[in-house]
């Protein structure tokens, strides 16, 4: 399992990175492998605020579809485009171009309240 | 042995979770009286004696082989050649469940999705599913849809008053939990300008039927641009579904979802059912859209095959989530539907969709010379007019009967303001004698 050890993670799987003002939002590696093959990504529009466990959008795979929740609350301020078209990326760099939302957060503090790369590996491994 | 899975102590526990101490206790809301009544059964008959006594009690009924039929109002008298029946009741076709086993449903796949092709060169639309129930559920699903397409973000729907009120009572009760609000037939008499009028942020959808209720064609120019530019969909009920052997295609137009009746394509009166809910969309909603869905596909040789696809649309993957939780399609209904339109073909449709045409419109044009008689409709109608009457439609429809022909449709028990009006309806069943029939039977009713 690939880790972002600059990210932290949520329990439904996303992770949030920090990007200036903004945060950048995804899936895991973990949940990408869980997920396998993703066919479909729906995102949201720019401009919706969302708070924190609100759905933001679905992710398809062969195998299941899951809805995708909000790490953070805060203001959607872009979606990657380009992954509704590519959703293989969300399986190939799930941290990299496979990027899913970035989002201007309502409290910055509930970053603190996630888990870091090294308590989401210990989750997931049961351990 | 009767096949009873839980044990004496599964059902004494069950019972004490619920806290009561017997089965009998469940039952206490029906009186004791009525629990086990004495049914006073005639002793035991023989099956001579039994099929003498049904074949009496259907001698009672009538059809429409013995009147001159000119009801119509959703259900239509349509010619089902007998190629129809005789294929679709083969041992092959019997079976009616959802083809989830590709590799032994390769028949029934197929046959789903010629339907679905060909309702798609019918309809002017991308996507067809196996269909619905019937044309009022699956009008119903295309509103919850089109709130879905919306992300829920938009929760009015925008009917027009001109849609079959049936379906229109069935949209409410299928919102009933409070999904999405109806709007615009609060008044009855609301035109196209009324409804595009109440366009606004919250609309999901605008909900038209064309041919609509009373058999009027709808001036649909520039309505889906008005519906767009306000964010909403536009939904069209295409009914009589026949009449798409003659008019331009809803997807011409600009419609985003198509729903309507499937029973005019071969199905037969039925007596009220089963029926089919035809459902189309544009492919952009495709993952929005309700039912299943039956792709082209080839297996591990290559060879051309037919699946289930896009299924976690579907409540066996997404459960709460699903784009519908009513999945089962009508599938005999659906096959017959496809042998109708193989059978007839382009030109076969053309033809009965101009022959309904032709003789409704002698038919009014010879109703509208009697005494005391108007025909209502004034813009271009298909098969199906409003005739204003004398008297009672009630009242006229009594003595027609007596003259075996079934009258039209009241339509003041849903438009009151329409006191004395019949919806009259043709068909290709209807020669120029009937017809003349039917106009004599008016003038002395």
């Amino acid at each position: 399992m690939n880790l972002d050890t600059k990210a932290r993670y949520s329990e439904s799987h996303e992770w949030v990175r920090k990007e200036g003002s903004v945060i950048v939002c995804g899936i895991s590696d973990h949940a990408q492998q869980e997920l396998s093959d993703v066919v479909y990504v729906e995102l949201p529009e720019v401009g919706r605020r969302l708070a924190r466990g609100e759905v933001f959008g679905v992710v398809e795979s062969v195998k299941a579809a899951s809805d995708l929740y909000m790490p953070m609350g805060g203001e959607i301020t872009a979606a990657n485009e380009k992954l509704p078209s590519s959703p293989e990326w969300v399986n190939q760099e799930p941290y990299g171009q496979g990027w899913m939302i970035k989002f201007k957060p309502a409290d910055p503090a509930e970053w603190d309240s996630l888990m870091s790369a090294e308590d989401y590996e210990r989750s997931v491994s049961g351990a | 042995m009767p096949y009873i899975p839980h044990t004496p102590a599964d059902q004494q526990a069950m019972l004490e979770a619920i806290g009561v101490s017997a089965v009998a206790d469940l039952f206490q809301d029906v009186p004791a009286s009525h629990r086990f009544p004495e049914l006073h059964l005639p002793p035991a008959a023989s099956e001579l004696e039994i099929l003498d006594e049904l074949y009496g009690l259907a001698l009672k009924n009538s059809s429409t082989g013995c009147y001159a039929t000119f009801l119509g109002a959703g259900a239509y008298n349509h010619f089902v050649p007998s190629v129809i029946p005789y294929l679709a009741s083969r041992g092959e076709f019997v079976t009616a469940y959802t083809p989830y086993q590709p590799e032994v449903s390769q028949g029934t796949l197929q046959a789903i999705f010629e339907y679905q092709t060909m309702i798609a060169g019918l309809t002017g639309m991308d996507v067809v599913n196996a269909s619905h129930y019937d044309g009022a559920t699956a009008m119903a699903e295309a509103a919850i849809m089109a709130v879905n397409v919306a992300r829920r973000q938009r929760t009015k729907i925008l009917i027009s008053p001109s849609v079959h009120p049936q379906y229109r009572q069935t949209l409410r009760t299928y919102l009933s939990a409070g999904q999405a609000a109806v709007a615009g037939d609060e008044n009855l008499r609301s035109t196209l300008a009324d409804l595009t009028g109440m366009l606004d942020g919250d609309a999901a959808c605008l909900i038209v039927q064309n041919p609509n209720f009373f058999g009027e064609l709808m001036d649909v120019a520039g309505l889906a641009d008005a519906v767009h530019a306000a964010g909403a969909l536009l939904v069209v009920v295409a009914n009589p579904i026949i009449s798409l052997g003659m008019l331009k295609p809803p997807g011409d137009y600009g419609a985003d979802i198509v729903v309507a009746e499937g029973q005019p394509l071969g199905l037969g009166l039925n007596l009220g059912g089963p029926y089919l809910g035809v459902f189309a969309a544009r492919e952009a909603y495709v993952r929005k859209m309700p039912g299943r869905l039956v792709g082209e596909t080839t297996d591990t040789q290559g060879r051309r095959a037919f699946v289930l696809t896009l299924t976690p649309r579907e409540q066996h993957i997404r459960r709460e989530k699903a784009t519908s939780n009513i999945c089962t399609n009508q599938g005999l209904m659906a096959l017959m539907a496809g042998m109708y339109l193989a059978t007839m073909g382009r030109q076969g449709l053309r033809a009965v969709a101009g022959l309904c045409y032709h003789r409704a419109h002698y038919a009014a044009a010879e109703i509208d010379k009697l005494k005391g008689y108007r025909v209502v409709s004034r813009a271009p109608f298909f098969n199906e007019f409003a005739v204003q009457c004398p008297r009672p439609v009630a009242d006229v429809n009594h003595a027609l009967r007596e003259k075996n022909i079934m009258g039209g449709y009241d339509l003041q028990a849903d438009y009151p303001h329409a006191t004395n009006q019949m919806l009259v309806c043709v068909t290709e069943m209807n020669p120029r004698a009937q017809i003349d029939r039917l106009v004599a039977g008016l003038a002395s009713a």
